[in-house]
């Protein structure tokens, strides 16, 4: 479904991607895991287009989107929930999840709303209110469900769990298996890497911009050199 | 205390033209975070479109009051196009000289092009009205009364239209914007028509009151205008119309009660004791975000 093939990315003069290639297949969860400054982030967003690689080729669905504008991507079903969650602050947390729907008809927003909703209680209890003053973790919810809202395809998602309490960390893993399995493919990047791997079908280690190792989630969760460097031995 | 009254009225007349000025800085503002300098000048060739058509081809001057909103849109657009988009990922300094620089250009070519002499602009509401024992210009009335519809509008547009929304997301964070699908150059060219459009309706307004118009007439009305964005909060919508009414009631008050000589004087002193004491303005929020 999505193809990434030799990205290279830069910034100024720092190579942070390094001729890195991956695939995600319909229906999978893949996460790509690595320490801080690993890549991981720019290459959700060099996908996105808000960065470029230099060479190289993404492909979505089969189509080339190497030079798309980012904001067309969300028409062919990719959706990227940024690092921070990057909610609008100043709007109300509906506002939010209507701008979600930006490229979907009032009619499909509606029921998509309701569907989000139905996921996360908690973010249709505070749906009058300016998402600014939400919680972290009710931050995160609607930035899931704000992505939810453009009825993606493939979600990307950079480090859901981010600054999150355990048992909120818990429940966003949850709600990343249900979508799953309600048929949207996902790309996780997560720091907390046990936890990625425990919900992924595979995954991908990046170390210093490159791709260390490739397998799936179970293998890596067993793998010696993974237990030591990324899941506490 | 009638004075008082009058002088009010006065003030919201002039404060109005300031806020409709103001709008148009504090949403390009809030937008591409740039000080558009050239705004000023879009109001000039707003008052200049308006006064050609109505002395050259004697055409109706609401048709050309129109005309006007509909010429400068196309130039605020034009202007973002040309001069701003391509520098959007360089400095805010090189936008700034940038802005500067397209103010000139319009001045002088406007000099070339209707040479530097004042020209009479014909008022387009003729006609008085009495309040209590003094006479206002139908043009006060029209001025006041055509502005709060426009702000409703406004107010309106932004806060309820999917348009509007999308400029506040914009404004907030372009990149998250653009992950949601909306279309960032529509978005910022929608703003620049917004805000110009609403500085040829205060062109108009203007030139009904103070019947001279002449190439650099913007410079001074811009400023102005942009110290009512500044006193109200540059970025936002109820800042610049609340700061463009209270410099406008301030400049009259001081006609009235002080002398004529010293309204600049206080308006660029409320510039000044706004930066020192509030810097971000009446609605300005200071930036704190949970992260």
């Amino acid at each position: 479904m999505l193809k990434v093939e030799n990205m290279n990315v830069y910034y100024g003069s720092i190579h942070a991607v390094k001729n890195v290639s991956f695939e995600v297949a319909q229906g999978e969860i893949v996460t790509l895991i690595g320490a801080n400054g690993a890549g991981k982030s720019t290459i959700l967003k060099t996908v996105s287009g808000l960065l470029r690689s230099k060479g190289g080729k993404i492909s979505f669905m089969g189509e080339d989107i190497s030079s798309y504008e980012t904001y067309k991507l969300a028409q062919k079903g990719l959706s990227h929930v940024p690092e921070g969650r990057r909610i609008f602050q100043q709007l109300v947390v509906e506002e939010n999840l209507e701008m979600g729907g930006y490229i979907q008809t009032k009619e499909k927003n509606k029921d998509t709303v309701q569907d989000v909703y139905r996921h996360f209680p908690r973010v249709k209890e505070r749906k009058r209110q300016i998402a600014g003053t939400l919680s972290g973790g009710e931050q995160q919810m609607l930035a899931l469900g704000r992505s939810m809202m453009c009825l993606p395809r493939l979600v990307m998602m950079d480090e859901p769990s981010m600054g999150l309490a355990p048992v909120l960390v818990q429940q966003i893993f949850d709600i990343i298996r249900e979508l799953n399995k309600a048929g949207v493919t996902i790309l996780l990047v997560e720091q907390n890497a046990r936890m990625a791997l425990s919900v992924a079908h595979r995954g991908y280690v990046l170390e210093t911009g490159k791709i260390a190792m490739q397998a799936d989630a179970k293998d890596l969760l067993n793998n010696n050199e993974v237990k030591k460097a990324y899941l506490g031995g | 205390m009638m004075t008082l009254v009058y002088l009010m009225i006065n003030g919201l007349q002039i404060g109005s033209i300031y806020s409709l000025v103001a709008l148009g800085y504090s949403m390009v503002y809030g937008i591409v975070k740039l000080v558009n300098f050239a705004h000023g000048d879009v109001i000039m060739v707003g008052a200049y479109t308006t006064w050609y058509l109505v002395s050259r081809f004697s055409v109706p001057a609401w048709i050309a009051a129109l005309v006007s909103v509909a010429v400068c849109s196309v130039l605020g657009m034009l202007i973002e196009k040309i001069a701003y988009k391509p520098l959007r990922k360089s400095g805010r300094l090189s936008l700034l000289v940038t802005a500067i620089g397209v103010s000139l250009l319009l001045q002088n070519a406007m000099q070339l092009l209707f040479s530097a002499n004042p020209r009479m602009f014909t008022n387009i509401f003729t006609g008085t009205m009495t309040i209590g024992e003094r006479q206002f210009s139908n043009a006060t009335a029209a001025t006041i009364a055509v502005s709060v519809v426009i702000m409703a509008g406004l107010t309106l547009l932004v806060k309820k239209t999917k348009i509007g929304k999308a400029m506040r997301t914009v404004s907030e964070d372009n990149e998250t914007a653009q992950l949601m699908g909306i279309n960032v150059n529509h978005t910022i060219s929608f703003t620049f028509a917004l805000g110009s459009g609403l500085a040829a309706v205060g062109a108009v307004f203007y030139c009904c009151s103070y019947s001279q118009i002449q190439p650099t007439m913007g410079s001074m009305l811009g400023l102005k205008a942009f110290v009512a964005a500044v006193l109200g909060g540059i970025g936002s919508l109820p800042g610049a119309m609340t700061g463009g009414l209270c410099i406008g009631i301030a400049e009259s008050l001081t006609k009235g009660y002080v002398s004529s000589q010293l309204t600049d004087a206080v308006v660029f002193g409320i510039l000044i004791v706004v930066l020192l004491v509030k810097p971000s303005g009446i609605f300005g929020r200071p930036h704190n975000e949970k992260v």
